[in-house]
């Protein structure tokens, strides 16, 4: 009986010490939430929440301190999937939240007077350029923030729909025919 | 000894169709006024163009090159002037229009000069260097880029499969190129044979093409080698390219990989056609056989220059007939409707049929699934389509990739089984479009959180080494007054000491007046101006009598 005991008390001791060293050696330091929540927003950066970036919002998120239904370009899909992880029901995009089709923006080359102060605001850096120098915008990398639109003294950056092309057309949802009953 | 060929799950038997078009000889189409060449005629990246407006060209000149690895090029189908590059109608299901080179021909029908290759002492890699120049891509549906699939690594090929099953109902143009070209098409197979360096090659073929294996076996006896031509039962989808390594071999290709990945290679009896004409003739792929059917006064087989207008192919069939409604390119099950009559043939195009209304009747409106099974029956590739059907519809794509979308070949046979009529591949092709989408929305978004973390960091960074030299600075301006104050500092006292001196040799030097031109002169010149001065004291124009101490009278 003592025996038994003693066993079951040492095999308890070795386990939780086991434990308690890797809570303390495998420690999380950041909140892994935040990373899950940041990994389905879209990175565009561009401050529609209210925060300054994705990673902020998803912060707030996490704190209970943002509504998930702040982020337009995400748009109901996002939501829907914010929703999804963190267990609540989806809801319709914040007031005067309007999915946008994407766009990016473009440099007018002639009106550009190299001033640089589109690629201070720029958030991902994709706009190329020197004092002086012509500007122009690395079309890839553009997350259509419209962040450097204001910053701009001659107004010569707007903001293009992408196309779509054959390379990047998807199928269409079925069409679903209706059957006249009366 | 003959092997038996194996039996894949599922599969279906629609109506052949064949009859219509295979019983003439494959025509060739008349030089025609003007040709429109996609460059984007392949898997992978759009070919780049390489010619301008204006530019004469001659049959066989590239006008794309190949960009990128899983790309290759086109090539003029005649000679002629280049009149536009442009977006124009391609066959593609979107109906969009992608760029085009688009020449005029000259009538003349020059070409460049085909230098043929001694492909029997070729190195496979430079082989396989000139198949890409010659814009080699499967002919069987895919348009993988050949050059591609000519390489052994990274997997070696032990066994290649030529697929002449032509599995899919009113498509013929495989079963003319292998009844009338079955020499070339074997001397194409030992080329492929000797880049993939295989030791078993097997050439499929559907038995409702008695004539073609005939031909073919006649052909491999003739040519002396030790191809396999083996009869398949005739099932749709026995020419999937899946489908066709489990019959002849019964390996089955693993979830998400290719039969490469177990060893075999798979390629059409089309390619190995071209890849005879391109090695022993030097000649680009600018043509490839193509079956006009259906409801047209002449169906059959037509050797069509790549870039000739589907209307202008549908002229040579003797045009479609009354009644037509609309044309399909590819075949009935797998093909797609053709949204305009001006997009060219290109590489992927093996067929065209005109629709009417009573073989081709309009979709009837699906209803609810009603959970019969028949689609898991008829699936050749043993997957649940019902399942994936109900997930895709209800936008879960998540749960329908679960459910092996991916292995999906689009091979239509669920959905012509389907009781319902419901359009499971629609909802199939649509859910791998949109996974696809998210897959790339995925990435850009990665990139754009890597490149905003990266800006972050670097703003703050060059807002701390800003700091950083601020305060170094702020700091050295201290230590040098506190120096000054203190007098500790010998560097600053000896500064000090030497502009003290400076500063007294320049006093010592103004002090030092410097002689005017009127001192130090001989005394005949002093009495001069001393008289001189005298006569204007007199007549009262000295400005300074005080001077010379005289007071006028």
């Amino acid at each position: 009986m003592l025996e038994a005991i003693l066993v079951m008390a040492g095999i308890a001791l070795v386990l939780g010490g086991v434990l308690g060293w890797a809570a303390i050696r495998y420690r999380v330091e950041e909140d892994p939430l935040v990373e899950k929540i940041d990994a389905i927003l879209p990175q565009t950066q561009c401050g529609q929440c209210g925060f300054p970036g994705c990673k902020p919002y998803a912060e707030a998120i996490a704190k209970g301190e943002a509504d998930i239904n702040q982020c337009p370009p995400g748009g109901e899909d996002g939501v829907r999937r914010l929703a999804e992880l963190l267990g609540v029901e989806p809801k319709p995009l914040g007031e005067g939240l309007e999915p946008k089709p994407r766009a990016i923006a473009v440099i007018d080359e002639n009106l550009c007077i190299g001033c640089t102060l589109c690629i201070q605001a720029c958030p991902v850096d994709a706009i190329m350029g020197a004092a002086k120098q012509m500007h122009t915008i690395i079309a890839d990398q553009c997350t259509g923030c419209e962040l450097c639109l204001p910053p701009c003294p001659v107004d010569c950056i707007h903001m293009e729909v992408v196309k779509e092309d054959v390379a990047s057309w998807k199928w269409r949802y079925p069409v679903h025919m209706m059957k006249r009953v009366a | 000894m003959t092997r038996r060929p194996r039996h894949f799950p599922g599969g279906i038997h629609p109506d052949q169709h064949k009859a219509e078009s295979n019983a003439t000889p494959i025509a060739t189409m008349p030089l025609l006024p003007r040709y429109v060449v996609p460059l984007r005629q392949h898997i992978g990246t759009a070919a780049r163009a390489c010619v301008e407006v204006g530019e004469r060209v001659l049959r066989g000149q590239p006008v794309g090159l190949a960009e990128g690895y899983v790309s290759t090029g086109a090539h003029a189908p005649t000679s002629g002037t280049v009149v536009a590059v442009e977006a124009r109608a391609v066959p593609h299901p979107s109906g969009l229009f992608d760029t085009c080179v688009v020449i005029d021909a000259d009538g003349e029908d020059r070409a460049v000069e085909f230098q043929p290759l001694a492909w029997r002492e070729l190195d496979p890699s430079a082989l396989r260097n000139r198949v890409r120049e010659l814009g080699l891509a499967g002919l069987g549906g895919a348009v993988f880029p050949s050059y591609i699939k000519l390489n052994p690594a990274p997997q070696p090929i032990h066994t290649l499969i030529v697929n002449g099953a032509e599995c899919e109902p009113w498509i013929t143009c495989d079963d003319r190129l292998m009844r009338e070209r079955a020499p070339e098409i074997v001397e194409g197979i030992a080329v492929m044979r000797h880049a993939l360096g295989c030791a078993t090659v097997l050439i499929g073929v559907e038995d409702n093409k008695p004539e073609a294996i005939t031909a073919l076996r006649a052909a491999v006896a003739a040519a002396g080698a030790d191809f396999e031509v083996i009869a398949l039962p005739t099932r749709y989808p026995s020419g999937g390219g899946k489908q066709i390594t489990y019959l002849l071999t019964g390996v089955e290709t693993p979830t998400g990989g290719r039969s490469t990945d177990v060893g075999i290679q798979v390629f059409n009896v089309g390619t190995a056609y071209a890849l005879q004409r391109a090695v022993t003739r030097g000649e680009p792929l600018i043509s490839r056989v193509v079956t006009v059917t259906g409801h047209v006064a002449r169906p059959g087989n037509f050797e069509t220059r790549i870039g000739t207008p589907i209307n202008d192919l549908l002229a040579a069939a003797g045009g479609a007939l009354a009644g037509a409604s609309g044309e399909i390119v590819g075949g009935p099950l797998m093909g797609f409707a053709l949204m305009d009559l001006a997009a060219p043939v290109t590489k992927a195009v093996n067929c065209v049929i005109v629709k009417n209304p009573s073989q081709f009747p309009p979709r009837p409106v699906d209803l609810p699934c009603i959970r019969c099974g028949a689609c898991a029956r008829a699936c050749p590739a043993g997957l649940q389509p019902f399942e994936m059907y109900w997930y895709s519809r209800a936008r879960d794509f998540g749960r329908a990739q679960g459910y092996d979308l991916f292995d999906c070949i689009e091979c239509g046979a669920c959905a012509y089984v389907c009781p319902s009529h419901i359009p499971l591949v629609d909802y199939f092709r649509h859910a791998k479009s949109e996974i696809w989408e998210r897959e790339r929305e995925k990435s850009n978004a990665d990139q754009a959180r890597q490149r905003h973390e990266f800006k972050t960091f670097r703003l703050e960074r060059e807002k701390r080494e800003k700091a950083e030299k601020f305060a170094k600075a702020a700091e050295q301006t201290k230590a040098a007054a506190n120096a000054v104050e203190t007098g500790a500092d010998p560097e600053a006292e000896r500064k000090k000491a030497i502009l003290h001196a400076a500063l007294e040799r320049a006093k010592k030097a103004k002090e030092t007046v410097t002689p005017k031109n009127t001192d130090n002169l001989p005394p005949a010149i002093q009495g001069e101006i001393a008289e001189i001065e005298a006569r204007r004291r007199a007549a009262g124009l000295a400005d300074t009598p005080e001077k010379t101490g005289n007071d006028t009278p």
